[in-house]
């Protein structure tokens, strides 16, 4: 750990540290480190039943590892001076991030490759590649990934929504700030309140205000309306009709139960997309719509050849993060259908969730979601270098 | 009478009868997109007044369909006659409202404090931590957002479980900065990039130290940044259902996790459910409308470069 030359902050200096402080800055180091590692050693001891002292919790471990790192800070600051008080701003983020990531995963590494239910009580046995070959053939995992892609593939149409709307708000309008708020409050929404509100409530086959409006579209018009909107009525329910929409079912069959999830996750979700995108357009300077106007460009020709072009880099961006989001999503499939009809609607989140909930399958769940991580973060790197190479020739 | 002299030419009273029909359509679709974004929130409002038979009948507008009622509060001990007499289903809600509100302000503080620690080193300082250099730490930090909480679900369970951290605020505090700490990092990056590093130059040529450069004159600079980072990790925490489900039973329950536990088990009781759901959703609506200007800040802060 060391501070090049050439900050981005030119500071100057001097430090002279005498060896009494270096001395003690190491010494706080390894001692905290020995104590550290004689905790770890104890307890384990003390696990596998060599010593009986008891401890009921790991505990102690975590209170020496706290105290190992702030000496770990203080040492920085005793031994390196100026340099050590620049370490201290991002050492603490970095050993709390490093211990609550690195190790959890390390830690799941060992737990993905092992037989381990919790409600069984033989405890954790290593089975090597048996969960691996057990998530081969499971089909509901391939499912489960594969209606990820579905998920995923929306957001291009999510993106089309958001972009629309931010285009919409950015224009010369009354009452901006109230539309910016309402179309804001989706995303404050808990996905868990969400759910019981439009999935259990409002798409609710019997008395849900939808199903209503649905059935009302499909009833076949009183015949006491003059012809002018007697006719267009019947052709509505006739078409609603068509639809199905005289007895409505949101949950039943496959594609639709997909298709409503999809909706209610981009319900939340297109105000974020829309926010980034019209904070890019805020930032288009006007000058160039005014020069393009003047060699006489049309709206469309003006939003091909300059608003979209510079909104690219923006774009990807809003696009990227939405990708990332949606990657977790969860929430609202445990809580209205937990992935049914047939698992049409399960993500690979709530198909683990309850793997873990109902059957207590730690080991084969880890692994899962050790696959599913892989997975995302080979695809990731692909779309961002894919992102970097289209950005570029465009500058 | 005379004639009318000057007039408009034919293709401006075009203009005029386009743009027009172009206003039209522009607030037509601002104000349905209005109504499908309030509409549900309207519905859990009215919902939480009404008695079967409204729900059953689907009145819409109080005191025009149906006259309201606090059915629905009164069964979370929350309407005008029972808000004096004990109730215990209120003591339940108001302790899961109280560890959501916990947990979240908690997190967040600590991951606007940690967060823009680092953001703030990461902007003025070059670091080298073995093979990393800046922007390797960067990509650290930020490449936990990528993360899903899956992976870490498991492994959290049972770390947790050892550490006797299962089911308690600490838990879930320390679990919630780490999901919030990318944005924060990604939001005040943004923000201490766009302050010239001369203030701090003249602050250290005055005397004053690193750190207290950062915290007397950068600080109250980027505050209203922070305020951004810190809201937007409030909507998320406060949100979070995932962990909290996983890792809580009793004692820290959230208020995700007791209104999805409700779900199922109220049948058409929709006036409660609505009430209660309404209860959890309104801390955020609130911040929305009065903080408004902060979210839509913080979240335009990585867009725009």
């Amino acid at each position: 750990m060391s501070i090049e030359e050439g900050d981005k902050l030119h500071v100057v200096t001097a430090d002279d540290i005498s060896n009494n402080k270096k001395r003690l800055g190491k010494f706080l180091v390894w001692g905290s480190a020995l104590i550290l590692s004689f905790t770890l050693l104890i307890q384990a001891l003390d696990t596998n039943a060599v010593l009986t002292i008891g401890l009921e919790t790991w505990r102690p471990s975590l209170y020496a590892y706290v105290l190992w790192a702030f000496c770990l800070c203080a040492s920085q600051v005793l031994t390196r001076g100026e340099h050590g008080k620049r370490v201290l701003f991002v050492l603490p983020a970095a050993l709390f991030v490093i211990s609550m990531v690195v190790f959890p995963l390390l830690f799941g590494l060992v737990i993905a490759f092992s037989d381990w239910n919790l409600s069984s009580p033989d405890g954790r046995t290593f089975n090597g590649w048996d969960n691996v070959r057990q998530m081969w053939v499971d089909p509901f995992y391939w499912n489960a990934l594969k209606n990820m892609v579905w998920y995923t593939l929306v957001i291009i149409l999510e993106y089309t929504v958001a972009f629309g709307l931010a285009i919409l708000l950015n224009s010369q309008i009354r009452g901006r700030k109230f539309f910016r708020v309402a179309f804001l409050l989706p995303l404050m929404l808990s996905p868990v309140a969400v759910s019981w509100m439009i999935g259990k409530s409002m798409l609710e086959i019997r008395f849900g205000p939808i199903s209503r409006f649905l059935r009302w579209l499909a009833s076949e018009p009183s015949t006491d309306l003059p012809s002018l909107l007697y006719y267009p009525g019947m052709y509505i329910a006739d078409l609603a009709q068509w639809f199905g929409w005289a007895s409505p079912s949101f949950f039943g069959s496959a594609g639709i139960a997909r298709a409503m999830i999809m909706a209610m996750d981009a319900w939340t979700f297109i105000p974020f997309m829309m926010i980034m995108i019209l904070a890019g357009l805020q930032a288009i300077p006007r000058e160039l719509y005014e020069a393009s106007e003047v060699d006489g460009a049309s709206k469309w020709r003006q939003f091909l050849e300059i608003t979209f072009p510079l909104m690219l880099p923006v774009s990807i961006t809003a696009v990227l993060i939405r990708i990332i989001f949606k990657l977790k999503l969860a929430d609202i499939i445990i809580n209205i259908t937990s992935g049914g009809p047939g698992g049409a609607t399960d993500s690979v989140t709530s198909f683990i969730f309850r793997e873990y909930r109902d059957r207590s399958n730690v080991g084969y769940g880890t692994l899962l979601a050790i696959v599913y991580l892989v997975i995302i973060v080979i695809a990731m790197t692909v779309l961002i270098k894919l992102a970097d190479r289209w950005m570029k020739p465009r500058y | 009478m005379s004639n009318q002299i000057f007039r408009d030419s034919d293709s401006d009273r075009q203009f005029s009868a386009s743009w027009f029909t172009g206003r039209v359509f522009v607030y037509s679709i601002l104000l349905l997109w209005a109504f499908i974004c309030l509409f549900p929130i309207y519905w859990t409002i009215t919902t939480s007044f009404k008695m079967a038979p409204d729900v059953m009948k689907g009145n819409i507008i109080p005191w025009v369909d149906f006259t309201p009622k606090w059915l629905g509060w009164r069964s979370l001990g929350l309407s005008p006659e029972t808000i004096g007499i004990e109730s215990t289903v209120r003591e339940e809600f108001l302790k899961r409202f109280w560890n959501s509100a916990i947990v979240s302000v908690c997190s967040s503080i600590l991951a606007v404090g940690l967060g823009s620690c680092a953001a703030y080193g990461l902007s003025r300082f070059n670091y080298r931590f073995g093979f990393m250099r800046n922007s390797d730490i960067s990509f650290f930090f930020l490449s936990q957002l990528i993360l899903p909480p899956v992976v870490l679900a498991l492994p959290f369970l049972v770390l947790y479980k050892s550490l006797n951290l299962l089911d308690t605020r600490i838990g879930l505090i320390l679990l919630y900065t780490l999901t919030v700490l990318p944005i924060v990092i990604w939001i005040m990056r943004d923000q201490f990039s766009s302050i010239p590093t001369e203030l701090e130059e003249a602050a250290l040529v005055d005397g004053l130290s690193v750190w207290g450069a950062f915290t007397t004159i950068i600080m109250p600079i980027a505050l209203p940044g922070m305020v951004a980072a810190f809201i937007l990790s409030l909507v998320l925490t406060w949100n979070e259902y995932f962990f909290a489900a996983l890792l809580t039973s009793s004692h820290a329950k959230t208020l995700p996790v007791m209104v999805a536990s409700q779900t199922g088990s109220q049948g058409i009781s929709w006036w409660s459910m609505a009430a209660l759901s309404f209860a959890a959703i309104l801390p955020l609506i609130v911040i929305a409308i009065i903080l408004e200007r902060y979210i839509i800040k913080g979240m335009a802060a990585g867009a725009v470069k």
